[in-house]
C-alpha cells in the first residue's frame, strides 16, 4: 500500500512519527503462520498432507514478509522515518535480542540441570534401586562414556573442540571483524569497500554453516552421536542446532542488507537496518562463544 | 530428630473449628441438598463438610496444623486491621458526607514503616515454619522403609527394610467403586478410597516411604500424616511418618497422572506392633505360597483364566474390557501384533512399553505376563491358539 | 487513506471527512492503536466466555459425586483447556488490549511505536486460538495434562498436544512482539514533559510487565520445544533413562510460570492505582514507592518459582530458600495495598462503578494474597499443594484480582472508548452480584482443599459433596452475571446507547486520556502535546 505515502513527505517533510496506514500484511502473515502451525503440528504426527501444508504456509509467509519489508524499506528510503523512529528501531532490536538470550537461556539451563543435577543424581547410591547400572558420568568428561543405564542409549563418542568447532570459532570471530570493517567503511562513505566486506561476512557465515553441517554428519556417522544419544545428545544438538539456525537467519539478514547496499540504500549517518543486523550477528557470535566453551570444552 | 510439636488430639483451636463446623453444618444442611447423600465422616479420611485440616495422626501433621492456625491468626488480624481502616475511611471520607479531600500524598516515613513491619511479621512466620521444614525432611533412622511406586493407576508397595522386608503387593481401587462412579451412583463412607489391599504399618515406628513411579508423575499423599511426596518416574524421593495411633488412614494421588487420576487412592492401616508382626508373617507366607515358579509349564486354559484376571486388573483401564482401545490407545482385539506368529513381539511390548503411551509392565511376574498374553491371543475375535509359557517371558527379560 | 500522515502545519480534525478507514478493512488491516485495542478486548472477552463455558462444564460435573456428564478423559481436557484459554486467551490479551487503547493516550503519543507489528501481534492470536479450541475435535481430544503441561504426561498425549505446542509458540511470539511494542512506545514516545516518574501508574506497571514478558515467554517456548522433541525426535530432556529429568520441565516451566502470574496482576495494580485516586479526589499516595514496589515484585518473581514444586522433594535448603523468597513478595505487595488505602484516607470519595470494582479488587485480592502466603509456607503447602486450596487461591487473585481490575478499567474507560456513559445501576448490579457469586463459588474451595480434595479430579469422595455443590451453584451464578454484562452493559454501550459522555466523565480523574474528547477521535496527539508541570493536562 505504497499509496499511503503522501507526496508532501517525499518533498522533504519528515513526519514527527510516521504511522503507517491500514495494511494487509499483518493479517496475511498471520494466515501464513496458521498453515505453518497446522502443518507442523500434523507433520510430526505423520500426516501425509501436512508437509505440503507446512511448506505452503512457509512460502506464503515468506512472500508476505517480502512485501512487508519492501514496503517498510520504501517508506524508509522515502524519508518518512524520523530520528525518533530510528530510536524505536534501536530499542526494539535490543529487546528482541534480549528475548533471544532468554530462549537460549532455557537450553543452557537444561544443560546445566542435566549435568549438575540429574545425571549425577541418577548415578548415585539411592538411585541404584532403580538403575543398578547407570553411569552417572557426564559424557564429555569421559570419551565413550554414556551417562545412561546400559542398553538405553547406544554407546557414542562426544564432540570435542578440535578441530571443527575451533575452525568455526575462528570463522565466526573473523566474520565479526569483517562486519565491523564494513561498518566503519559505511560510516566513512566508502560504499565499495562496505559491500566487499559484507560479502565476505556473508560468505564466512555460510561457510560456518557448511562446517557445522559436516560436523553433524561426522557426529552421526563416525561418533554415533545422535539426537537420541541421551541428554548429552539432546542438549548438544538442540543448542548447536538452534544456534546454527540463528546463524542462518543472521546471514540472511546480512545478505539482504548487502543487496540493499548495492541498491544504494543507507547513508553514512542513517543505516539502522545495517546496524540491527550487525547487532544480531554479534549476538549470534557471543552465543557461539558460550557454546564453544561450555558445550565443546567443558 | 524430634519435632517441636505438642501432643496430638486435644487442642483448643480444633475446638473452635469444631464449633464453627457445627454451625456451618446446620446452616448448609438447612440450605442444601446433602441430606440426599447418606454419608458419614470417615475416620482417618475426610469428614462431611470438613472445614479445617484433618485430625492429625502424626506430630508433623500437628505441627503443620499449628502453623496454619498461626497463619490464620496473623493474616486475620492484619486483614481486620487493614480493612478496618479502609472501611472506616469509606464510611467517613465520602463526598456525600461533605468530606473535603486532604492534600497529603507522600511520606517516606510511613512507607518505611509499612515496609519494615510486614518484613518483621514475615520473619516471624518463617521461623517456626523453618523448624517444621527441617523436621519434615529428616528421613534418617527409619524403622521400616517402604517403596511406593506409582503406576497408572495404582500403587505398588515394596517393603525394603525392617520388619516385613520382602513383602510386595499392588494396591488398587476397589473395582465396584469405579463402576459406581461411572454409573453416577456413589455410595459408602469410603467411596473412592477403598482399595483391595491397604499398606500396613506398625504404630509408633518411623516409616520411611520411598516414592518413585513407573510411567508419569504421581503424588503420595496422606493428609492425616501430613505427607505429600511426588513420585517421579526414574527418580527416587522420600518422606516419612510416624503414626501416633492405630487405625485406618486415607489419601489420594495428588498429581495429575492421566484419566484415572481420581481413582488411585491410598489406604494405610496402622496396626499395633504385635498385630503388625502377625500380619507381616502371614503375608510373607502367603506370598511365598503364591509365588509362581517361572519354569512351570501351564495348560493353555489355565493361563487364559489367569490372564483374564490380569487383564481386568491392569489392561482394561485403557484397552477396555472388550479389547477395543480408543483414541490414542491401540485396540488389542484384531491387533496385527497380537495375531503375529512371532510371540516375541508382544512379549517385548509388554516388557518394554511402546510409544510412550503403553508403559512397560516389568513389574508383573513372568507368569502374569505369559498369562495375559495368552489370554489376549485367544480372546474376542483373536483366535491364534498360541500359548506363551512363563519361561519364554523370563528368557525375553534377560 | 492518507489522513494518518496528514499533519504538520495545519490543524487537524477539520478536513477529515474520511477521517478513518471504513468497513471491514478498518478492522482487518488496522494499524490504529485504538482499533487494535478494541479488537484485543473483544477477542479476550470471547475467550473468557469460551473458557468460562469449559469451567461450567467442570463445575457441572463436580456438582455431585459420581460421573454424570463427562468421562474422566474429557474432564481433564476441560480443566487443561480452561486454564490455557483463560490465561493465554482471556486475561493476558485483555490487558494488552487496555494497553493498546490507553498507553498512547496516557503518555501523549500518536500511536504505538510499531503500528503494523501491533496488528500482527493481534492477528497471531487468532490462528493460535482457533487451533487451541479446535484441538477438542482432534483424534484423542484436546491436551489433558493440565495447563502446566507437565512432562512426562505430555508425552502420552495425542496429536493435539503438538498442535497446542505450536499454537503456544505463536502466542508467545505475539506476546513478545506486543511487549516490545509497549516498551518502545513508553520509552520513546512520551510527550515532552512526560518524564518516567510522572507517568501514570498504568503505564509504569505495563512497562514492567512488558519486561517480564520479554524475559519469560522465550523460556516457555524453550520448555515446550523440549517437550516436542522428546515426543517426536527421541531427545531425553525429561526422560531419566537418557539422563534427563521430568522435574527439569517443572523448573523451566515455573521459571516462566511464576512471573507469568505477576504478568496477569501488575497491570491490574496499575488500573486500580489510577481509579482509586480518581474517586478519592486525591493524588495517589506514595507514587514513588508504588513504582519501586512494582519493580520489586517483578524482580522477586524470578527467584520464587519452585514454590510450585515443594512436593517434588527438593533439598531442605531449596525449600527454605524458595519459601523465604516467596514470603518476601508480600512486603512490596503490602506496600501497594497500604498506599491505596492511604490514598482513600481523608479523600472525598464517591463510589461509581469503577471505584466499586477497585475496592472490591483490593478487598478480595488481598484475601487471595493471604492464601498465597499460606501456600508459601512449605509445611502447610505439604497439606494443600495440588488441592482445591490452591484452586481457591489462584481464582481469588486471578478472577477477583485480574478480572475485577479489568472490569474496573472497562467501566472507567468505556466512556472514552464508546462515547456513552454506562448507566450506574447496570454496573452496580453486575458488580454486586458478581462479588457475591464469586465468593459463593470459590470460598468453599478453601475448605475442600484443607480437607484434602485434590484438584483435577473428575470425581471425589462423598464427604466433599456439599461444598462442591455450593461452588457449582455459585459458578453458574457468576457465569450468568458475565452473560448479563455482555447483553446489558457491553452491547448497548458498543451500539452507542446511553447518555453522551463528557470529555472528563469522572470528576477527580487525572491524566491525558481525559484531555481528548469522548469518544476519543481516531487520531490523537499526532503532534506531541505541551503539558503542564505534573504532566496531567495539555496546555496550549
Ligand atoms: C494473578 C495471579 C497470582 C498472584 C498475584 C499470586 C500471588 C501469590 N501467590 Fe500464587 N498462584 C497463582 C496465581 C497468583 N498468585 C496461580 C495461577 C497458581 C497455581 C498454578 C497452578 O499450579 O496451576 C498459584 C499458586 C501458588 C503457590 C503454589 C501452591 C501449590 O501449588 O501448592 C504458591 C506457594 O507459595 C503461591 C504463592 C503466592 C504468593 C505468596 C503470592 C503473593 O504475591 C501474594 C502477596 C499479597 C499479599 C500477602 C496480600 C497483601 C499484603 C498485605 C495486606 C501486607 C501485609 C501482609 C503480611 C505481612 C502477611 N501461589
Ligand atoms: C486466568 C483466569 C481464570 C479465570 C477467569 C477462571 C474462571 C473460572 N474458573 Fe478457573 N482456572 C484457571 C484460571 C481461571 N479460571 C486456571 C489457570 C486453572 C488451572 C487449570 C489446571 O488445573 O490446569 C483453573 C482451574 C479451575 C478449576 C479446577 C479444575 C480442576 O482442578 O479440575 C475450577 C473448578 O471449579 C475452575 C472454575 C472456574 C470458574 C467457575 C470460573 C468462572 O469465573 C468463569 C465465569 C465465566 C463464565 C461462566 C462465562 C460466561 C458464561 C457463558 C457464556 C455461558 C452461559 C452461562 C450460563 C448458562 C450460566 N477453574
Ligand atoms: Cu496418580 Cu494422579
Ligand atoms: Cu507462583
Amino acid at each position: 500500500m505504497s499509496a499511503t505515502i503522501p507526496s508532501h513527505s517525499a518533498a522533504g517533510k519528515v513526519p514527527y512519527y510516521f504511522v503507517p496506514g491500514p495494511s494487509r500484511h499483518p493479517l496475511m502473515a498471520a494466515i501464513g503462520l496458521f498453515f505453518v502451525v497446522l502443518g507442523a503440528g500434523q507433520w510430526v504426527n505423520g500426516s501425509g498432507w501436512a508437509p505440503y501444508c507446512l511448506a505452503f504456509g512457509l512460502l506464503w509467509w515468506a512472500v508476505v514478509l517480502k512485501q512487508w519489508f519492501a514496503e517498510a524499506i520504501h517508506e524508509s528510503e522515502s524519508g518518512l522515518y524520523s530520528d525518533r523512529i530510528d530510536i524505536s528501531f534501536r530499542w526494539s532490536m535490543a529487546w528482541f535480542i534480549f528475548s533471544e538470550v532468554m530462549f537460549f537461556g532455557a537450553f543452557f539451563g537444561a544443560l546445566y540441570w542435566a549435568r549438575v543435577h540429574s545425571v549425577p543424581e541418577l548415578g548415585n547410591l539411592e538411585h541404584q534401586l532403580l538403575w543398578p547400572d547407570f553411569k552417572g558420568l557426564w559424557p564429555s568428561s569421559h570419551p565413550g562414556a554414556t551417562g545412561a543405564p546400559a542398553g538405553h542409549v547406544e554407546a557414542f563418542s562426544t564432540m570435542g573442540p578440535w578441530p571443527l568447532p575451533t575452525i568455526n570459532t575462528a570463522l565466526l570471530l573473523t566474520s565479526g571483524v569483517t562486519l565491523t570493517i564494513a561498518h566503519h567503511a559505511l560510516r566513512e562513505g566508502k560504499r565499495g569497500m562496505t559491500i566487499a566486506f559484507m560479502w565476505l561476512t556473508v560468505l564466512l557465515g555460510f561457510v560456518f554453516l557448511l562446517c557445522q553441517g559436516y560436523e553433524y554428519y561426522h557426529a552421526y556417522t563416525d561418533l554415533n552421536l545422535k539426537l537420541t544419544s541421551g541428554v548429552y545428545g539432546s542438549t548438544f544438538f538442540m543448542l548447536t542446532g538452534f544456534h546454527g539456525f540463528h546463524v542462518f537467519v543472521g546471514a540472511l539478514m546480512l545478505l539482504f542488507i548487502t543487496l540493499r547496499l548495492q541498491k544504494g540504500h543507507f547513508t553514512p549517518e542513517r543505516h539502522f537496518g545495517f546496524e540491527g543486523a550487525a547487532w544480531y550477528w554479534h549476538f549470534v557470535d557471543v552465543v557461539w562463544l558460550g557454546l564453544y566453551v561450555i558445550v565443546y570444552w567443558m | 530428630m524430634t519435632t517441636p510439636a505438642p501432643s496430638i488430639p486435644t487442642r483448643p483451636e480444633s475446638l473452635t473449628f469444631e464449633r464453627l463446623r457445627q454451625a456451618g453444618m446446620a446452616l448448609a444442611a438447612s440450605a442444601l441438598t446433602t441430606a440426599a447423600w447418606a454419608v458419614n465422616d470417615l475416620p482417618g479420611g475426610p469428614a462431611v463438610r470438613q472445614f479445617d485440616l484433618p485430625q492429625p495422626a502424626t506430630r508433623i501433621a500437628a505441627a503443620q496444623q499449628d502453623l496454619h492456625v498461626m497463619m490464620l491468626w496473623i493474616c486475620g488480624v492484619i486483614f481486620v486491621a487493614v480493612f478496618g481502616v479502609m472501611f472506616y475511611s469509606i464510611y467517613a471520607h465520602r463526598k456525600s458526607k461533605g468530606a473535603k479531600p486532604a492534600d497529603f500524598h507522600e511520606s517516606t516515613t510511613v512507607e518505611i514503616v509499612w515496609t519494615i513491619i510486614p518484613f518483621l511479621i514475615v520473619i516471624g512466620m518463617a521461623l517456626p515454619a523453618t523448624k517444621v521444614v527441617v523436621a519434615q525432611k529428616d528421613t534418617t533412622n527409619a524403622d521400616i522403609t517402604v517403596k511406593a511406586t506409582g503406576y497408572q493407576w495404582k500403587w505398588g508397595y515394596d517393603y525394603l527394610k525392617g520388619p516385613g522386608e520382602g513383602i510386595q503387593f499392588v494396591s488398587t481401587l476397589d473395582a465396584s467403586q469405579r463402576a459406581l462412579s461411572d454409573a453416577g451412583k456413589p455410595q459408602g463412607d469410603n467411596y473412592l478410597l477403598k482399595v483391595d489391599e491397604p499398606l500396613v504399618v506398625p504404630v509408633g515406628k518411623k516409616i520411611r516411604v520411598i516414592t518413585t513411579a513407573n510411567d508419569v508423575i504421581h503424588s503420595f499423599m496422606v493428609p492425616a500424616f501430613g505427607i505429600k511426596q511426588d513420585a517421579i518416574p526414574g527418580f527416587v524421593r522420600d518422606t516419612w511418618f510416624k503414626a501416633e495411633k492405630t487405625g485406618d488412614f486415607y489419601g489420594q494421588c495428588a498429581e495429575l497422572c492421566g484419566k484415572e487420576h481420581a481413582y488411585m487412592p491410598i489406604h494405610v492401616r496402622v496396626l499395633s506392633e504385635e498385630d503388625y508382626a502377625k500380619w507381616a508373617e502371614a503375608k510373607l507366607k502367603a506370598q511365598l505360597a503364591k509365588a509362581d515358579d517361572p519354569n512351570k509349564v501351564w495348560a493353555q486354559a489355565d493361563l487364559i483364566a489367569r490372564g483374564e484376571k490380569v487383564y481386568a486388573a491392569n489392561c482394561a483401564a485403557c484397552h477396555l474390557p472388550n479389547g477395543k482401545g480408543g483414541g490414542a490407545i491401540k485396540a488389542i482385539d484384531g491387533s496385527a501384533l497380537v495375531l503375529d506368529a512371532d510371540k516375541g513381539k508382544q512379549i517385548n511390548v509388554l516388557l518394554n512399553g511402546q510409544n510412550n503411551i503403553m508403559p512397560a509392565w516389568r513389574q508383573l511376574s513372568d507368569t502374569e505376563i505369559a498369562a495375559v498374553i495368552t489370554f489376549t491371543k485367544n480372546s474376542w475375535s483373536n483366535k491364534t491358539g498360541q500359548t506363551v509359557q512363563p519361561a519364554e517371558v523370563l528368557a525375553a527379560r534377560k | 487513506m492518507t489522513a494518518v500522515l496528514d499533519h504538520g502545519g495545519h490543524a487537524h480534525g477539520h478536513d477529515h471527512a474520511h477521517d478513518h478507514p471504513h468497513g471491514w478493512r478498518r478492522w482487518l488491516f488496522a494499524t490504529n492503536h485504538k482499533d487494535i485495542g478494541t479488537l484485543y478486548l473483544l477477542f479476550s472477552f470471547t475467550m473468557l466466555l469460551i473458557g468460562g463455558v469449559l469451567a461450567l462444564g467442570i463445575r457441572a460435573e463436580l456438582f455431585k459425586p459420581g460421573l454424570q456428564l463427562v468421562n474422566p478423559e474429557l474432564f481433564n481436557q476441560l480443566t487443561t483447556m480452561h486454564g490455557i484459554i483463560m490465561v493465554f486467551g482471556a486475561i493476558m490479551p485483555a490487558f494488552v488490549g487496555m494497553a493498546n487503547w490507553m498507553l498512547p493516550l496516557q503518555i501523549g503519543a500518536s500511536d504505538m511505536a510499531f503500528a503494523r507489528m501491533n496488528n500482527f501481534s493481534f492477528w497471531l492470536m487468532i490462528p493460535a486460538s482457533i487451533i487451541i479450541v479446535a484441538s477438542f475435535f482432534m483424534p484423542g481430544g484436546a491436551p489433558a495434562a493440565g495447563w502446566t503441561l507437565y512432562a512426562p504426561l505430555t508425552l502420552q498425549m495425542g496429536p493435539s498436544m503438538d498442535a497446542a505446542i505450536f499454537a503456544m509458540h505463536i502466542m508467545g511470539a505475539s506476546s513478545i512482539m506486543g511487549s516490545i511494542n509497549i516498551v518502545v512506545t513508553i520509552l520513546n514516545m512520551r510527550a515532552p514533559g512526560m518524564t518516567l516518574m510522572k507517568m501514570p501508574m498504568f503505564a509504569w506497571t505495563w512497562l514492567i510487565t512488558a519486561y517480564l514478558l520479554i524475559a519469560v515467554m522465550p523460556v516457555l517456548a524453550g520448555a515446550i520445544t523440549m517437550t516436542l522433541t522428546d515426543r517426536h525426535f527421541g531427545t531425553s530432556f525429561f526422560n531419566p533413562a537418557g539422563g534427563g529429568d521430568p522435574v527439569m520441565y517443572q523448573h523451566i516451566f515455573w521459571f516462566f510460570g511464576h512471573p507469568e502470574v505477576y504478568i496477569m496482576i501488575l497491570p491490574a495494580f496499575g488500573i486500580v492505582s489510577q481509579i482509586v485516586p480518581a474517586f478519592a479526589r486525591k493524588k495517589l499516595f506514595g507514587y514513588h514507592s508504588m513504582v519501586y514496589a512494582t519493580a520489586s515484585i517483578a524482580i522477586l518473581s524470578f527467584i520464587v518459582w519452585a514454590h510450585h514444586m515443594f512436593a517434588t522433594g527438593m533439598p531442605v535448603t531449596g525449600q527454605l530458600f524458595f519459601m523465604y523468597a516467596t514470603m518476601l513478595i508480600s512486603v512490596p505487595t503490602g506496600v501497594k495495598v497500604f498506599n491505596w488505602i492511604a490514598t482513600m484516607w481523608r479523600g472525598s470519595m464517591t463510589f461509581e462503578v469503577p471505584m466499586l470494582w477497585s475496592v472490591g479488587f483490593i478487598f478480595v485480592f488481598t484475601m487471595g494474597g493471604f492464601t498465597g502466603l499460606i501456600c508459601s509456607v512449605a509445611p502447610i503447602d505439604t497439606q494443600i499443594q495440588d488441592t482445591y486450596y490452591v484452586v481457591a487461591h489462584f481464582h481469588y487473585v486471578l478472577v477477583a484480582g485480574s478480572l475485577y481490575a479489568l472490569y474496573a478499567g472497562f467501566y472507567y474507560w468505556a466512556p472514552k472508548w464508546t462515547g456513552v456513559m454506562i448507566p450506574e445501576w447496570k454496573g452496580k448490579v453486575h458488580f454486586w452480584l458478581s462479588l457475591i457469586t464469586f465468593n459463593v463459588t470459590f470460598f468453599p474451595m478453601h475448605f475442600l482443599g484443607l480437607a484434602g480434595m485434590p484438584r483435577r479430579y473428575a470425581d471425589y469422595p462423598m464427604q466433599f459433596a456439599d461444598f462442591n455443590a455450593i461452588a457449582s451453584v455459585g459458578a453458574f451464578g457468576f457465569g450468568l452475571m458475565q452473560v448479563y454484562f455482555l447483553f446489558v452493559v457491553l452491547i448497548p454501550a458498543m451500539m452507542g446507547k446511553g447518555e453522551p459522555a463528557p470529555q472528563r466523565p469522572w470528576e477527580g480523574a487525572e491524566g491525558l486520556e481525559w484531555e481528548v474528547p469522548s469518544p476519543a477521535p481516531f487520531h490523537t496527539f499526532e503532534e506531541p502535546p505541551k503539558l503542564n508541570a505534573d504532566a496531567t493536562r495539555v496546555v496550549g
